[in-house]
């Protein structure tokens, strides 16, 4: 077991390795660099022309002039050994100061994605697959397809709404002003749940949405299985035997696609946050490709897919619990 | 002859109880229904059989014949689709006193003790009667965890003595081993483990040995006879293979379309079948010696259970058919000794 961990933990720092090479890749990819940028912002339509040398200049003052390979070693040196993720250019200061609140914000709309969508999708779709073909069952059904087809800014608009005018919190951002600077308190932890709240269910809706029918699924299939059967015939009470042999089983998709769903919540994330005014890191992203302000893009992106491959390592310790047919190799 | 009456194994033999005789089970005009989208079916039509204490009651029958629907309906494991008839009776006999299953709540504390208690079952399916993400010691010792007033360490002490009992080597490694780490045959003895492990004095095993290979067959089949005298439990024991039967049952009922059609000794139901189906069936079975003549299978398919033929249920594939009388009304059952009645208008 020890074993297994170690090894799906050494080949998540492999997957990263390369994945950072891509990163690179794509920061690399749009035609021109931030040099280019910088001289049109500051001498555009100061009549003043700038040349090739002066390009060359500014290259060697942002640490542009370097081959590829040098910028790859130092950019990812820095993360490693300093936690430094480069320069913001466009922002004029470091890409940790421009990051900081914006990742923490994105980081606590997901994990809350995940932990409504888990308590939800989970005991809802357990009962429908035990109820199944009830009045519940299909209620739930309809709920589910709704929650599917509904758009995402569509929602986000009407829990808005809701909030602002019922429940009196205000809108944007994740703390209300008089919380802003204040230090931690019960209150103010209170006031963050208020704003994570609306983006956090509009986000999980369609996620649970899908996972109940996932799990009522796999559920449906388990509950048949002669096994349980076998468990009833022993005597045990109903209940407890639906959560210890198919209920188990049930949950299995379900953890094995926590990465997906990281995945889908990080894609959907920006057109929510722009409807609820939230400064998260998917606007970030596409701002600073506008500015080709690499260093932000690339930490961004590198931080995003550390995230998903660090939830698709947590989904493969998790499901060698759940299953010991699951191969303890790496 | 088998002898009926005779109380050679009673388990509590200072026990007065008002049941004079040695009945353990008395299942009398079961009838259950199944609702499906296409209409209903019939799948056990009124049939009856007692199965007495120290005995092993033999139910034979092709497939859709109802076998396994009547061992369900004995523990209580239909499907919320079938329904049992109201006038049907399945009397298990306590030493305490009777208990009529079909009046007890499916998730009732009674019937929950009954099922795995008093009463166990093993199925057909070894590979898939255990759960694969726990170990078999676990399964084994939530059964008697259930069911035996003993704590933790006890009840792995009674699984790994029951791992021994029933043939496995190396009982202490095996109890915490996954199913997929055993074999077919191994995991078939380790579900009599399971289910012998509560003591219960009945045991009803469908097709326990259906999807073995013929040697683990044989072994199987012996190590049951072995733990029926050691337990001294009663055993049900549901087959398609009169081959099987031959070799374990002292009663027999064979089985047809939900009604049985012969009931006896196995002497009376194999040594001088009556039945038609039981003749046909009979000569449909290989036997050493005689090689050289074909076999004659029993002619014709089983009929749909949503068509089930009026009058005697086997008549569309009888040699003997009586036109105009077996196509008509249900044949009544007759004796033809004290322990062997027939369902055939022949012997009316």
């Amino acid at each position: 077991m020890i074993r297994f961990v170690i090894e799906r933990f050494f080949g998540m720092f492999v997957t990263m390795f390369f994945v950072s090479i891509m990163v690179f890749i794509i920061m690399e990819l749009p035609p021109g660099d931030y040099a280019d940028r910088y001289a049109f912002r500051k001498f555009s339509g100061t009549g003043v022309t700038v040349t090739e040398s002066d390009l060359d200049n500014i290259r060697a003052e942002l640490g542009l002039d370097r081959p590829a390979y040098q910028r790859y070693f130092s950019w990812i040196g820095g993360i490693l050994f300093r936690f430094d993720f480069g320069d913001a250019f466009a922002y004029e200061t470091s890409v940790n100061n421009v990051l900081g609140q914006r990742l923490g914000l994105t980081l606590a709309i997901l994990f809350s994605t995940l932990i409504i969508t888990y308590l939800v999708a989970i005991p809802v779709g357990i009962y429908a697959a035990v109820h199944r073909h009830s009045a519940a069952d299909y209620g739930l059904t309809i709920f589910s397809y709704l929650g599917l087809a509904l758009p995402n800014f569509l929602l986000a608009l009407i829990l808005l709404y809701i909030s602002v005018k019922y429940l009196g919190s205000s809108v944007g951002g994740l703390f209300s002003a008089e919380y802003q600077d204040a230090p931690w308190s019960i209150a103010k932890f209170v006031d963050l749940l208020k704003h994570l709240m609306v983006p956090a269910i509009v986000l999980a809706w369609s996620a649970t949405a899908f996972q109940i029918q996932t799990v009522r699924a796999t559920m449906s299939d388990e509950i048949n299985k002669l096994s349980v059967t076998a468990a009833r015939a022993r005597g045990i009470p109903e209940r407890r035997l639906l959560f210890k042999y198919p209920a188990r089983l049930a949950i299995n998709p379900v953890v094995s696609t926590m990465g997906f769903d990281v995945n889908r919540i990080f894609s959907e994330l920006p057109i929510v946050a722009l409807v609820l005014g939230l400064a998260e890191l998917g606007e970030l992203l596409i701002q600073s490709y506008l500015d080709l302000d690499m260093f932000v893009a690339g930490a961004i992106l590198l931080l995003l897919t550390f995230i998903i491959v660090f939830m698709n390592f947590l989904s493969d310790i998790a499901l060698s619990f759940l299953d010991p047919r699951i191969k303890l190799k790496g | 002859m088998m002898e009926w009456n005779v109380d050679t194994n009673e388990k509590e033999m200072g026990m007065a109880t008002a049941v004079s005789n040695n009945k353990l089970l008395e299942v009398t005009d079961l009838g259950v229904t199944f609702k499906t989208d296409e209409g209903l079916v019939r799948a056990v039509d009124g049939i009856s059989f007692t199965a007495h204490k120290g005995k092993t009651l033999g139910i034979v029958g092709e497939s859709g014949s109802g076998k396994s629907v009547t061992a369900q309906s004995i523990m209580r494991l239909l499907p919320n689709s079938a329904m049992i008839d109201e006038d049907s009776s399945i009397a298990f006999y306590r030493d305490s006193g009777p208990i009529e299953i079909t009046s007890l709540d499916n998730r009732s504390q009674k019937m929950r003790e009954l099922r795995g208690g008093d009463i166990a079952m093993i199925f057909q399916e070894p590979m898939s009667s255990f759960s694969p993400v726990y170990t078999i010691g676990n399964q084994i010792m939530e059964a008697i965890l259930q069911h035996r007033n003993v704590s933790k360490q006890e009840a792995r002490e009674i699984a790994i003595d029951m791992l021994d009992k029933v043939g496995i080597a190396n009982p202490a490694v095996r109890v915490d081993q996954y199913p997929f780490e055993l074999s077919g045959g191994m995991r078939q003895r380790a579900m009599i483990a399971v289910a012998l492990s509560t003591r219960p004095s009945l045991l009803i095993a469908d097709e326990p040995t259906t999807a073995l290979d013929v040697t683990i067959q044989a072994q199987i089949l012996e190590l049951m006879r072995g733990l029926k005298d050691e337990f001294d439990m009663s055993i049900i024991f549901i087959t398609h293979d009169l081959g099987v039967i031959a070799q374990v049952a002292q009663e027999i009922v064979v089985m047809y379309l939900g009604k049985a059609m012969e009931r006896g000794t196995a002497k009376d139901v194999l040594g001088n079948p009556q039945h038609p189906y039981t003749v046909s069936l009979l000569g449909a079975i290989p036997k050493l010696g005689t090689l050289g003549g074909r076999l004659t299978p029993v002619g014709g398919d089983i009929p749909s259970p949503l068509q089930r033929p009026s009058g005697c249920p086997f008549h569309t594939r009888c040699k003997q058919k009586i036109e105009g009388v077996c196509d008509v009304d249900p044949p009544g059952i007759t004796r033809v000794s004290d322990t062997h009645t027939v369902y055939c208008y022949l012997y009316e």
